[in-house]
């Protein structure tokens, strides 16, 4: 499987990583290496296996549904790069 | 006597109950031999010296009532990716270099509920994602073996920590073999627990189907006297699992009478070191002489796919994961941008290393459309494989013995270059992960006078099996008494 730079561009624009050429080239290579090595995986027979997400034999988990204190306003937001007043400050999204 | 700092958990935990000690002075000691030795294999992130003498203070307090119990007083470091209110969280991470938890982790709340004592935060490969310790973004961890050689990773801080007598023992996160691997490199105890034993609340998630914490220790009494505070359910971590939690002590017999063990061939693989297999070789032939029935012709025949399956699952579950850094509540936030998404890509670009953007490639393609099943339901099937032969594996042995790793410690920069290469480091304990199941890795012995682990693998919720048989081969061997020559 060997990726073009298109599709590493595409990825990282998924994954809202900018990318420079440079690191375009070098990803385009290893991770190209990396997914020719998971190609082994073609030669297993899943016919009839079923996907595991996880290892627990566990289904859904329930709880009630009840209140319980939260963290203060303010501790939340201390570690907020940009803020105002109580709020989380984002840059516009609307031109 | 030695010096406090070199006491195990059970040594300092007596010598406190009779007052001989006392907490202050043990944590003096660790803090001094921090000191002493951090210029050279820093392990360290963040080093709490006042809060840690504080905790001490309040542990003699408690000691003085006749209240110790076995973790009050004692000096532990934690990996730098489990959240400790007020204490910075960093995860080896530009991106969290001045996060400030504003709670605990679950397992911290279990510590400090036994008034443990926190004495500050490991380094660790950025996110948890590395063998080596080489991906932190402020610096690589030493080997205190060979300085010029890697301590494993990612928990490598906690490893080191735990192999110099920083700290009387250490908290770990194993996604992959990051407890394991590297307490095989650093010649200490790393437990992996099964996934569900030890709550995931307050740890910096990675991968969230193969995360676990567990305890990096100098020998396996006390990784059993840490499992007994750390395990248990948590109606904050809804995997966490709802079995009691048993007294993983009372199981530690010297003998191993009656136990199957079976010798996995796939683990013995091509490129594994012919020290490290002369070795481990040794070691089993100890198990047998202490009681255990062996069969070399034990097989997990998918083992040769369980690279490929991690290193799918791992990076597409790490990739979602790491969706929130996106600079607006927490972490590193790129000043000059354009707009929103500009601001994002940027920040993400800036804030994450080399290994954890490849990662996060490596698993936006698994889950992008057109790949998706090719990819990561492939994976996710060939998983459920590796999980049956386990479980097969289970009805004929009550463990499994492997290599913890097939070398020996590599060089610094070896494998920096080549990922691949980095990433077969870990083939020996990835499978664990996939599966779920409980392992340990014990010092057995050193080739070319580096450290060899051995890795047990136990059923689900059977850590008592594999710690018993740990136990037994600790008290016929004195692996876990020697310590690196750092002074």
């Amino acid at each position: 499987m060997k990726l073009s730079d298109e599709q590493v561009k595409h990825i990282a624009w998924l994954a809202r990583l900018a990318m420079s050429q440079a690191e375009v080239e070098r990803f385009k290579l290893q991770l190209s290496h990396i997914l020719e090595n998971f190609e082994i995986l073609q030669e297993v027979d899943t016919t009839d296996v079923l996907p595991a997400t996880q290892t627990t034999a566990s289904q859904n988990v329930f709880r009630e549904d009840n209140t319980a204190e939260s963290y203060p306003q303010q501790e939340i937001l201390a570690n907020a790069p940009n803020r105002e007043e109580n709020c989380f400050k984002v840059r516009a999204i609307l031109e | 006597m030695n010096e406090l700092c070199e006491l195990t958990i059970h040594e300092a935990h007596q010598l406190l109950q009779q007052r001989e000690i006392s907490s202050v002075e043990l944590t003096e000691s660790t803090l001094q031999r921090i000191a002493e030795t951090e210029d050279r294999v820093h392990a360290c992130l963040t080093i709490t010296n006042d809060l840690a003498l504080e905790q001490a203070a309040l542990a003699d307090a408690c000691a003085n009532e006749g209240q110790a119990e076995a973790l009050t007083g004692i000096p532990v470091l934690v990996k730098d990716l489990i959240c400790t209110t007020g204490i910075r969280t960093t995860c080896g991470s530009r991106m969290l270099e001045t996060f400030v938890p504003p709670y605990d982790a679950t397992v911290i709340e279990k510590l400090k509920a036994q008034k443990a004592v926190i004495i500050g935060k490991t380094n660790m490969d950025e996110f948890a994602m590395g063998s080596s310790t080489e991906h932190s973004a402020f610096f690589p961890t030493h080997n205190p073996w060979d300085l010029d050689r890697v301590p494993g990773g990612s928990s490598g801080g906690s490893a080191v920590a735990v192999a110099t007598d920083q700290a009387i023992y250490a908290l770990g996160s194993d996604t992959g073999g990051s407890i394991r691997q590297p307490a095989g490199f650093c010649s200490v105890v790393g437990l992996k627990p099964t996934y569900g034993r030890v709550s995931r609340f307050g740890l910096v998630a990675f991968a969230s189907s193969l995360d676990q914490i567990g305890p990096l220790t100098k020998d396996v009494t006390d990784c059993a006297l840490v499992m007994n505070c750390i395990a248990g359910h948590d109606a904050r971590d809804s995997t966490s699992a709802r079995y009691p939690v048993p007294d993983y002590t009372t199981q530690l017999v010297p003998d191993l009478k009656g136990l199957r063990i079976g010798i996995p061939q796939e683990y013995f693989v091509e490129g594994m070191q012919g020290e490290v297999r002369e070795t481990l070789e040794t070691a089993i032939n100890k198990l047998q002489e202490i009681g255990a029935a062996i069969d070399w012709k034990a097989s997990l025949p998918s083992t040769r796919y369980a690279l490929a399956v991690y290193y799918i699952l791992a990076p597409s579950e790490a990739s979602a994961n790491l969706a929130r850094y996106d600079g607006v509540k927490y972490g590193f936030s790129a000043v000059k941008a354009s707009s929103v998404i500009d601001a994002t890509e940027k920040t993400r670009q800036l804030g994450f290393g080399t290994e954890v953007k490849r990662r996060i490639m490596l698993g936006t393609y698994a889950l992008s459309a057109g790949y998706y099943d090719a990819y990561y339901v492939k994976a996710q099937k060939v998983r459920t494989l590796i999980r049956q032969e386990f479980d097969q594996a289970f009805q004929e042995f009550d463990a499994l013995v492997t290599p913890t790793s097939p070398t020996v410690p590599f060089r610094l920069g070896e494998k920096l270059e080549d990922p691949l290469q980095m990433y077969l480091s870990d083939v020996c304990t990835l499978p664990i992960n996939i599966a779920g199941v409980p392992a340990i890795s014990v010092p057995a012995g050193f080739a070319d006078g580096l450290p060899v682990g051995m890795q047990i693998i136990g059923k689900p919720f059977d850590e008592e099996t594999i710690l018993r048989i740990a136990f037994a081969y600790e008290q016929a061997t004195d692996w876990h008494k020697k310590r690196p020559p750092l002074q």
